[in-house]
């Protein structure tokens, strides 16, 4: 586990760990929209890297990996521009977001080098469940890299138990069935399945998929360690996307950003 | 030479698994536990074969192609009729089998993907005989292509839901049923259509598919004494009809061609070819052979017969390729017309497009082979629903010669 990932799980709770897609709407936006979600609280940022076949994701991400991949962004330039972040001042951890397919065709031994080269933290592989993942995820530790494990509502809880005894870095507890996006309910058992989750883990415990208001993340108080949100930011980011690509607007749209984040973000806390 | 795959992990070597969201997990186990509960028990295997045979038609005749075999006089032509299934081809024995354990498992609903309509038609024909409400993934391009096969599932009583993601083609239909399937798993039954997906679907597809190849193992063997034919031929897109067949006589002494779509040639960047221009990658939960770029995207893959237009392949023919057990072969889009017009004037079948790759290697490999051998070829479907296409075709050759 890299010094960062530390830091981040003794931070005061909630924590706040936003997903953005790498090369949406440019690359260079995506380092300034890094820092602004730094800027306004987050404790963690996934980075997403598009893909053509994005299966657990809904219509949101799906359209920013579209762009994204129009803009020529692969798993490789995106851990590229990690470092273009922590130049500018970035210090939170960064976990990459990739689908299985692209990590294979790269290959774990240069994904490891370049992850060490520009200061990744963490790995997240939303199509690698628990019973494909065992290698790669030792393979992570070796490298100091948190592999960071998925469980849903319907994982039974011996799985459960499992999946939260090896979790590193996070535990992202889904909170409904279907695809990422924004929703307004929750799966039923969701209560006792994040009670299950947190009696079990060892690392933070996270919500996440479907979260977009302040209101939402406040009937979990108490049940978690904090939130994932996704597609609300990405939505975001896409309305802004035309002004965030044009240096006369950039300014005025990573503000307008900024204003969107100070009302969803649950706890204000900058960084320091 | 006897194999025992998939693993408990549902691995064909390196091949297949279960590379899915976590959230899919749960509804993979319940699957799992399912089938295995159906195959066991003895009402179940009854009722599927009493489905097979009075409401589809089987068995499907092995016929042989006397004028055919004279023609390039060689090896001994026979062909498996699975085009005289009901709705015309092998894709309603895996759509029965998966809606009776559907309605087994408790299910009501079924949702399917489909790319030319054929699982689609196939899906919402089992659907209505069994009772099940059906929605059927279309990518909005093949809704477009495909007008007359929309039409039909709509008349069997299923909603057509089209697919506006990727390049909204069968890949991401693909896509969109898992995705929904999730969202739905406790009254939803993904019926796939291929033998292709995470695990158990390729095993589960190839139960239901085996029945061509241990039937045509019978029916030959009861022609011959007892032997064996040399060779089996059949059409791999996912590869559903060509495990079928191959179930039969994967395990004994007999040769085994798969049969890809060749497209415009391998060259061009035109065709559906996996197998001879892929690298080992995950689609749809799987991993397997992919067409996708270098750093991982999949890519859009391009056949005259859309049936064949799959950028993936089943699992186990991926194992079946990498332990060498069978030859992938390609054939051009040119070549299966020619044979498909072949088949029509020396045994008057009109046979799928699909099927026409499978005639035009085993036409190939039959001229080299002594007048002492045999093949079948597995004839996965029949070519009604082509014949716009080669009504449009003609009229192109016929414009090109004025």
């Amino acid at each position: 586990m890299t010094n960062r990932m530390k830091e981040f799980q003794t931070q005061k709770t909630p924590l706040f760990v936003p997903f953005i897609t790498a090369g949406d709407p440019s690359p260079e936006a995506t380092v300034d929209l890094a820092l602004a979600l730094q800027q306004e609280g987050a404790s963690a940022l996934e980075l997403g890297i598009p893909y053509s076949d994005p299966l657990a994701d809904g219509p949101v991400i799906q359209r920013a990996s579209l762009r994204a991949l129009k803009n020529g962004m692969s798993l490789e330039k995106a851990i590229q521009l990690v470092s273009i972040m922590r130049e500018k001042g970035l210090t939170i951890p960064v976990i990459i977001f990739t689908y299985y397919n692209l990590l294979l065709q790269l290959g774990e031994q240069k994904f490891f080098e370049l992850a060490a080269q520009h200061d990744i933290d963490g790995l997240l592989v939303p199509d690698m469940p628990f019973e494909e993942s065992k290698e790669l995820h030792e393979a992570c530790q070796q490298h100091d890299l948190s592999f960071i494990s998925l469980a849903a509502p319907t994982t039974s809880k011996e799985r459960l138990g499992e999946i939260s005894r090896t979790a590193q870095g996070f535990l992202y507890c889904i909170s409904s069935l279907g695809v990422t996006g924004t929703r307004t309910s929750f799966a039923k058992d969701l209560n006792r399945f994040l009670e299950n989750a947190k009696a079990s883990s060892q690392v933070p415990v996270l919500v996440g998929f479907g979260l977009s208001s302040r209101e939402q993340m406040q009937q979990f108080e108490g049940k978690c360690d904090g939130f994932i949100m996704g597609s609300a930011i990405v939505k975001k980011i896409e309305e802004l996307g035309p002004e965030l690509v044009n240096e006369e607007t950039k300014e005025k749209a990573i503000a307008a950003f900024s204003d969107f984040l100070s009302k969803v973000v649950p706890v204000k806390k900058v960084y320091s | 030479m006897k194999t025992v795959y998939p693993d408990s992990k549902g691995r064909y070597g390196q091949f297949g698994g279960k590379f899915v969201p976590e959230t899919i997990m749960f509804a993979l186990e319940e699957l799992e536990r399912g089938f295995l509960e159906a195959i066991n028990d003895e009402d179940f295997k009854k009722d599927l074969e009493h489905e097979l045979t009075h409401y589809s038609g089987r068995p499907t005749p092995l016929t042989y192609a006397g004028k055919l075999t004279e023609r390039l006089g060689g090896a001994g032509i026979y062909l498996k009729r699975e085009d005289l299934n009901h709705t015309g081809a092998h894709k309603i024995n895996n759509a029965i089998g998966q809606a009776l354990l559907a309605k087994r498992m408790g299910k009501k609903k079924i949702i399917a993907e489909t790319g030319a309509g054929q699982h689609g038609v196939a899906a919402a024909t089992a659907a209505a005989r069994y009772g099940l409400e059906c929605k059927v993934y279309m990518g909005e391009e093949d809704i477009r292509r495909q007008e007359l096969n929309v039409f039909r599932m709509k008349l069997l009583g299923a909603e057509v839901i089209p697919v506006t993601s990727g390049t909204r083609t069968l890949k991401d239909a693909t896509n969109e049923a898992i995705r929904q399937w999730v969202s739905a798993v406790e009254d939803t039954f993904y019926l796939i259509g291929s033998a292709v997906g995470p695990h158990p679907y390729p095993k589960i597809v190839k139960e239901f598919q085996s029945v061509i190849g241990f039937e045509a193992k019978a029916q030959y063997k009861e022609m011959h004494g007892g032997k064996l034919p040399d060779k089996i031929v059949a059409c791999v897109g996912g590869g559903s009809n060509a495990i079928g067949i191959f179930a039969g006589f994967v395990n004994e002494d007999v040769k085994l061609v798969g049969v890809e779509a060749g497209g415009k040639g391998i060259l061009t960047g035109l065709h559906a070819a996996t197998m001879a221009n892929g690298r080992e990658g995950v689609i749809h939960g799987s991993l397997t052979y992919l067409l996708q770029s270098e750093e991982g995207q999949i890519q859009e893959p391009y056949s005259i017969s859309a049936g064949l237009d799959y950028p993936g392949v089943g699992p186990e023919h991926a194992y079946l390729k990498f332990t060498k057990r069978v030859d992938y072969q390609c054939i051009t889009d040119e070549e299966a017309l020619e044979a498909l017009n072949i088949l029509c004037l020396e045994e008057g079948i009109l046979c799928a497009l699909e099927s026409a790759h499978a005639v035009a290697q085993a036409i190939k490999e039959a001229r080299t082979m002594s007048p002492d051998e045999n093949m079948i070829i597995c004839l996965s479907g029949r070519g009604d629903k082509d014949v716009h296409t080669l009504f449009e075709q003609q009229k192109e050759e016929d414009s090109h010669d004025q």
